[in-house]
């Protein structure tokens, strides 16, 4: 850790200092203005949403940096985790519990498969011409989410029991939350961990990391990288997969819930610098902070959320504005 | 079997739509340093590219080792025996020096194998192993991206412009360890500084406009003022 910051780039400890006066001044403002409680469960919500917007941003993130591709297929690969873990969870005669591992295993395995069928099928091909690999995955996500429709049906589905040993309730703030929800920060906060370990400590991450910087040079080496592309867009989905099915005892499943998260996660790789690992993970707590503070600002002054969903545009604009390469990516 | 270790025969190779080889042939014997010269765009890095196979060539034939290799993907040349340092070096800048060589490994134990080596000839590399590649300078970056291809076995090494941009005792440093390297393995070489070149080599090859014009000892070239001029337009 003590090495990290002793390496870091000027530019990049400049934006670790932004992040946290930013954090320290959203709190300051929550504290002032909704008072200890209030600001208290705001923050909670806010890393809540972060947490789950970093499944879907920490994928596209690495398969923007190494395949150069911006998936926009990730919002889809959410909703299909989410409604197959739904269709999952309902139709198995067990245990809560069982049902929701089984849940998650089977939304996570059919999205890994249906990526990998996608990126060697239909991506690969393209990887000369990136402008048709956008329009591509822009087209399957269309398609994606209309054949979920026809499968599921348009109505949202209602928020499911959380897994038995986590139906209970905890007072946080004065206000009474289910474990479900420390869950949910638990699991983000795993594969935050988890893909770091991944990405710097075994060779496969290794290999990664150097092909986001030229990935012609790692071939070159000997090492099969349309390989490792596979290996990386399918991780990309399951870890977006995964966020879907957690977000189901949560929210419930919705067809919209795809394009919200992939708007979010968007937002996030440019604030947090495009293809830089430790930018999304950062920028997926920031970015939730600043949608929960402003959604409950806009609540006590306007009495509707009005500001929730500009706040994180306007918020990106001034990233870019103050540093147009985001806060960690690599200015070129 | 033939007496090379590398024969490039009369390739054409095209990016996008313009066609920089017009037929390139270049005969590499095993154990020798080969410089390919020529003016700058004349085709010289495009050479080496199709030989490693990240602008695979249209047309012509490639032998590496007595296998026909044009056409496979570069994974697979490489994984012959067939190291490659590129122009502008190309390290991983986000990676410690460790890392870097560490991802050359073809084979579990390659860099515990060669480290002595490696630090032999490029001593400023062990007390640099913990650093990201990107903090290093010019001159370093350079001796790690030779490393980089010496940590697997490889047969034949593809250098490309060790000497751009360095300062002359760094370059002096370079061609040194260059000199022991082929020692042990084949070297072909791109390089624009002729002195470093005729220095170094003990073969060349002419490329002008795509086109292998001429090969040969370096002893006689050096002697061939006018060819000399005529190609490579140094006095």
């Amino acid at each position: 850790m003590l090495t990290y910051f002793a390496n870091l780039s000027p530019q990049h400890r400049r934006s670790w200092g932004l992040v946290v006066a930013y954090v320290a001044l959203l709190l300051a403002v929550s504290y002032v203005d909704f008072g200890y409680n209030t600001a208290g469960q705001t923050a909670f919500r806010g890393i809540l949403l972060g947490m789950l917007v970093f499944m879907v941003a920490s994928g596209l993130s690495l398969i923007f940096g190494l395949l150069d591709v911006l998936n926009f297929a990730q919002g889809a690969f959410l909703l299909i985790g989410a409604y197959v873990g739904y269709d999952v969870y309902t139709s198995l005669d067990a245990g809560t519990t069982v049902r929701f591992l089984a849940a998650i295993v089977s939304g996570v395995v059919f999205v890994g498969v249906l990526g990998a069928i996608m990126e060697t099928g239909l991506i690969r091909p393209l990887y000369d011409r990136p402008v048709f690999q956008i329009v591509l995955t822009f087209g399957l996500a269309a398609v994606l989410l209309d054949l979920v429709e026809r499968y599921y049906g348009p109505d949202p589905k209602q928020p499911l029991d959380p897994p038995g040993f986590l139906d209970n309730n905890f007072t946080l703030f004065d206000q009474s939350l289910s474990y479900y929800r420390l869950f949910i920060i638990f699991l983000g906060l795993t594969m935050m961990v988890g893909v770091f370990l991944l990405l710097n400590r075994t060779r496969i991450g290794i290999i990664i990391r150097a092909g986001v910087q030229d990935s012609e040079m790692v071939q070159a080496l000997g090492i099969n990288v349309r390989l490792i592309f596979t290996l990386v867009f399918v991780l990309g989905a399951a870890l977006a997969a995964l966020g879907g099915i957690a977000l189901v005892p949560y929210q419930g499943a919705t067809l919209e819930m795809g394009n919200q998260f992939l708007i979010l996660a968007i937002v996030v790789i440019v604030i947090g610098g495009m293809g830089s690992y430790e930018g999304t993970a950062i920028a997926s707590i920031v970015v939730g902070l600043t949608r929960a503070v402003a959604e409950q600002l806009s609540l006590e002054h306007f009495d509707a959320p009005v500001l929730a969903e500009t706040s994180i545009l306007l918020l990106m604009i001034v990233v870019l504005l103050v540093q147009p390469s985001g806060l960690f990516g690599r200015e070129e | 079997m033939t007496d090379y270790i590398l024969e490039v025969q009369n390739i054409h190779t095209f990016i996008g739509e313009f066609h920089i080889l017009e037929g390139v042939t270049v005969q590499v014997p095993p154990g020798s340093i080969t410089v390919l010269l020529g003016r700058n765009g004349a085709g010289k890095t495009t050479t080496l590219r199709s030989i490693i196979g990240l602008t695979p060539p249209r047309s012509g034939q490639i032998i590496f080792k007595g296998e026909v290799i044009q056409g496979r993907r570069a994974y697979h040349i490489a994984r012959m025996g067939i190291g490659y340092v590129p122009e502008n070096r190309i390290i991983f800048r986000d990676l410690t020096v460790a890392q870097n060589l560490q991802i050359a490994e073809r084979q579990k134990g390659d860099l515990d194998r060669k480290a002595d080596f490696i630090f032999t000839l490029f001593p400023d590399l062990k007390r640099l192993y913990t650093l990201p590649g990107g903090n290093l300078s010019g001159g370093q970056q350079q001796m790690l991206a030779v490393a980089r291809a010496l940590v697997p076995d490889n047969d034949l090494l593809l250098i490309d412009e060790p000497s751009e941009g360095l300062a002359p005792v760094i370059i002096e440093q370079m061609m040194e360890a260059i000199r022991q390297l082929s020692s042990h393995t084949t070297v072909l070489l791109v390089e624009q500084n002729f002195q470093v070149a005729s220095r170094l080599a003990e073969r060349y090859v002419i490329i002008e406009e795509g086109l292998s014009v001429h090969a040969g000892l370096i002893a006689d070239l050096v002697q061939d003022r006018d060819l000399i001029k005529t190609y490579l337009g140094v006095a």
